[in-house]
């Protein structure tokens, strides 16, 4: 690993004390000890202001914004199932960054945030799935159907899960890791399949409402608190991953100390 | 309650659970490094 202190073979890839050259200005948070001073200005201040959006977005989502005439009541599981959907991707695109960033620059933040992305991730895909199953049942008469947007949705999950697990189950972190960013990108494919599902095939799921080219297909009673709703959940998915990665920092960390110490009493002995 | 209130109070109470626990499991790694790490000194403590 070029320009980071590396302690022995046989121990875990540390986070960087001094920057690796390249790849820009985020190398400055390969720094442990900044990392963890910034996000421990910027958490507290985050999770307020997601809980807050979030319960703004709730509250107009449940109790402000009208029924649908076909609907009726159900379009609220709107308001949690499309922020679920849209993380979903969203996130993956993050994890196919992440995991760029440590193949090309073996930024090892990088390798944290992808590790400790992944169970957020599955999570948010999997109340996608579960809540589009809620919706479904009462209005397509079915809990599942196999179309292209669901099925390609449920390979994302897969994908999520199985990422989490790949990272996890090698000894070496850093082989983990690697596994995992070469299957989180090849699985970026299922991305542009996803969005693009209900275009190219003939699904009983609906088209795009909100994100087409020409204008939402949405009135704007519905369309702004599904936009709050949508805010406060991206904010708690930001906050949740970093604090996720703030505690691997730390963990990290601590695992180098007790290393430290280990060799410090071996060597006295 | 509605079959459909139903079907939107368990779609919001899922979704309340996982970012809970999520949060929660957060917390708690958090605060189990943080203890640990004060066990080797002041600046470790004070980065914590």
């Amino acid at each position: 690993m070029r320009g980071v202190s590396t302690p022995a073979p046989s121990s875990p890839r540390p986070l960087a004390a001094t920057a690796p050259r390249g790849g820009g200005g985020l190398h400055r948070f390969a720094n442990p000890g900044r990392f963890l001073r910034l996000t421990d200005r910027l958490l507290p201040w985050l999770w307020a202001l997601a809980v807050a959006v979030t319960g703004a977005g709730a509250a107009w989502a449940l109790f402000f914004s009208p029924p649908d005439w076909q609907q009726g009541e159900t379009v609220r599981i709107m308001y949690v199932h499309v922020p679920m959907a849209w993380l979903a991707m969203g996130g993956y695109a993050g994890l196919a960054v992440a995991s760029l960033m440590s193949l090309i620059w073996r930024h090892p933040l990088a390798d944290v945030a992808a590790r400790e992305l992944s169970p957020v991730g599955a999570m948010v895909t999997a109340l996608c799935l579960a809540t589009g199953s809620l919706w479904g049942r009462p209005m397509w008469g079915t809990w599942w159907a196999w179309d292209a947007r669901m099925t390609s949705v449920l390979v994302l999950f897969f994908l999520w899960v199985g990422h989490a697990a790949l990272v996890r189950a090698f000894d070496e972190e850093e082989r983990g890791a690697r596994a995992g960013a070469i299957l989180a990108l090849i699985g970026a494919i299922n991305l542009p399949v996803i969005k693009w599902s209900v275009d190219w095939f003939n699904t009983l799921h609906q088209s795009a409402s909100v994100t087409r080219i020409s204008a939402p297909g949405m009135h704007v009673d519905m369309l702004y608190p599904l936009l709050v709703c949508a805010l406060g959940f991206t904010l708690l998915f930001a906050a949740l991953v970093l604090a996720r990665v703030r505690a691997a920092v730390m963990e990290k960390r601590l695992r180098q100390m007790q290393l430290a110490q280990a060799r410090r009493q071996e060597g006295a002995a | 309650m509605t079959q459909h209130w139903w079907h939107v109070a368990i779609s919001w109470a899922l979704a309340a659970a996982g970012f809970g626990i999520m949060a929660w499991l957060a917390a708690s790694r958090h605060a189990a490094a943080k203890r640990r790490l004060a066990l080797f000194g002041p600046r470790e403590r004070r980065q914590g």
